[in-house]
């Protein structure tokens, strides 16, 4: 099945001068659930409006389900698509918005499907309320009804969590993951949170300033992202400053620490996220200082040390047993392992 | 925030004040001193009935209210596609349309209804024209005909459609329409089942209050109207300017009042000016 396949290739887009996408080319799978996640104005965007036919790229083409696609227009797309604030029509009740697509591309069985979607998202009994009426999180799952309601192979959601409060959005997204996965339609989801992202998605593509700085599963863009914006996009991180020699960054103290990578000759950062890195010695790199402070965060206790030379390391540690926080002005050794290190270029 | 109570009536004060003395005051002292001359109680009712209901006054409402649908739907079919296109033009087009729109609306009805007979006269421009160019021999009759009437007042009431249409649309979210398209609507579809439904309560709006001030118009039919088409407010200047009967100027006076009250009671239900600015 081919069906939900979304390829764009080399596409560009220009408004008024200024480069808004450019040169992104990406493979989704059919089923896949991959997320574009970047900062505003990052272009993720304009991305989605050229796959749902909102906007035409200057060069490039867009393939849905193999096809060319790149000029057509919307409606020819055969998309579903979940809008930033829902856009929920405010004169038609939740029956009529979900039959919406249904309607408008003369499909048969209105009321048997409109039903069964709105079953799917746990709707029932609703049918005759208006958007209005009803709270954010159900006004989110009339739009996502709306989205899969007429069985497309390829779903769009444009930042759909991003109005829900933090609990309400967790447990939605268990839900869009669970739909998803049922109906296994290829989902292209654009957010600017990168939990979302992470618990989510098959494939993260992270953009910057238009262009796509890297792809990969979460895991893999989390632990070893390409340079220093995705590490520091993507959660906390320590970017330790020097020079890249080999597998190894010396510091301008002259010190080396050991990285899983060889880097590119020249001004480097040392990578480790803060869940990767002990207090007390034990592993291979290690640098002593001393406690700045101590935040406790329920779960994680997180402790920011100065190791001399402007450079803070922040410690995650899981908040366990006995756990006591350090003081701040105490002296404290930190270590982590080579293997959880990487160099990026500065 | 609500205003305080108080506050909100002295704010209503003057504009208060300025009706009851220049509008109401009159209005009373011309409708007592008018029904006086009737007689009294039965006598009144009995004598405003039979000017209410006499073939004068009742050909001249069927004419008026001919007139003034006919000018609403006029003023609609070209006030629709004109706000919508304001809701899309942009820099010096806007400027331009709204101008063109409007500046007629600040000059006065006389002005603009005498620029109408200069063009439509028989030695007018338009007949000068079409004889210049060979499309006619002699001079059409364009004038005083219930054509010109409802020409001459769509042309005045034109602002006020368009006015109030373009607020309904410009409260329309336009991502609406968006997502319409995205779901697989075409044109016609997103704007029968989107779009016009959106606007619908300014369709409404707009038409009441253009009909609303065309039954009560008087300058433009009496320049450029057809003899036989007498409208109510031509019937009333008749009665007080020809033939100085006062009594029956205030009843037809009243019924006018009365009608347009009607329709008033149903525009306010459909121009609630807190819904142009949906929360």
């Amino acid at each position: 099945m081919t069906a939900g396949a979304v390829a764009l290739e080399r596409v560009s887009k220009r408004f008024g001068g200024v480069a808004a996408v450019e040169d992104l080319s990406i493979a989704v799978a059919p089923g896949e659930f991959f997320t574009i996640l970047g900062p505003s104005g990052s272009g993720k965007s304009t991305t989605l409006s050229m796959i749902a036919g909102f906007e035409v790229p200057d060069s490039g083409r867009i393939l849905l389900g193999g096809q060319d696609m790149t000029r057509a227009a919307p409606r020819a797309r055969g998309l579903g698509m979940v809008f930033q604030n829902y856009a929920i029509f405010p004169h038609l009740d939740v029956f009529e918005n979900v039959a919406f697509p249904l309607r408008a591309r003369g499909q048969k069985d209105v009321t048997a499907r409109v039903m069964e979607a709105l079953a799917t998202v746990r709707l029932q009994g609703m049918e005759r309320r208006y958007g209005r009426q009803l709270s954010g999180g159900q006004q989110q799952r009339v739009a996502l009804a709306r989205a899969i309601v007429a069985r497309s192979a390829i779903v769009l959601m444009d930042e759909p969590l991003g109005a829900l409060d933090k609990n309400l959005r967790y447990h939605m997204q268990t839900e869009i993951a669970d739909i998803q996965r049922r109906l296994g339609m290829t989902v292209i989801f654009v957010t600017h949170d990168q939990e979302e992202a992470m618990n989510l998605s098959d494939r993260i593509a992270i953009m910057e300033g238009g262009r796509m700085i890297q792809a990969g599963a979460p895991r893999e863009v989390y632990e070893r992202p390409v340079n220093a914006f995705v590490a520091r996009f993507l959660g906390e991180s320590n970017l330790i400053a020097g020079v890249a020699e080999g597998a190894a960054l010396r510091r301008a103290d002259g010190t080396y620490l050991a990285a899983a990578n060889v880097g590119t000759p020249g001004a480097a950062s040392l990578f480790v996220r803060p869940e990767k890195v002990r207090l007390g010695a034990g592993s291979e790199n290690s640098l002593s200082g001393r406690v700045l402070r101590s935040s406790f965060l329920g779960t994680l206790i997180r402790t920011e040390i100065d190791v001399g030379g402007d450079q803070v390391m922040t410690v995650d540690a899981t908040n366990g047993p006995g756990m006591q926080a350090l003081v701040p002005g105490a002296a404290a050794i930190v270590s982590w392992a080579a293997a959880d290190s990487r160099l990026l270029a500065a | 925030m609500p205003l305080p109570r108080l506050l909100a009536w002295l704010l209503l004060l003057p504009s208060a004040l300025l009706l009851g003395l220049v509008f109401l005051l009159p209005l009373g002292w011309f409708l007592g001193n008018a029904l006086g001359e009737l007689g009294s109680g039965s006598e009144i009712l009995s004598e405003a009935l039979a000017i209410a209901g006499s073939r004068a006054m009742q050909r001249s409402m069927l004419v008026t209210g001919e007139i003034s649908l006919a000018t609403t739907l006029c003023c609609l079919a070209i006030g629709y596609p004109l706000a919508f296109a304001l809701t899309r033009a942009k820099g010096l087009m806007f400027r331009l349309v709204i101008a063109s729109v409007l500046l007629p609306y600040f000059t006065s009805v006389i002005v603009r209804t005498y620029a109408w007979m200069v063009l439509l006269g028989r030695t007018g421009v338009v007949n000068n024209a079409l004889q210049a160019i060979g499309v006619t021999q002699g001079p059409l009759s364009l004038l005083y005909n219930r054509g010109s009437v409802i020409l001459g007042m769509t042309y005045v009431l034109l602002p006020y459609m368009v006015l109030t249409l373009f607020s309904a649309m410009r409260s329309v979210d336009m991502r609406l329409l968006q997502a319409a398209a995205g779901m697989g609507a075409s044109g016609a579809r997103i704007f029968l089942r989107v779009f016009l439904p959106l606007t619908l309560h300014g369709v409404i709006a707009g038409s009441l209050l253009v009909f609303i001030l065309a039954i009560g118009f008087f300058i433009t039919p009496a320049l450029m109207g057809a003899p036989e088409d007498m409208m109510v407010g031509m019937l009333i200047e008749r009665q007080v300017e020809q033939a100085n009967n006062w009594p029956v100027a205030a009843v037809m006076s009243l019924v006018l009042l009365a009608v347009t009250m009607v329709v008033y009671a149903v525009y306010s239900r459909f121009a609630d000016i807190r819904r142009a600015n949906p929360a």
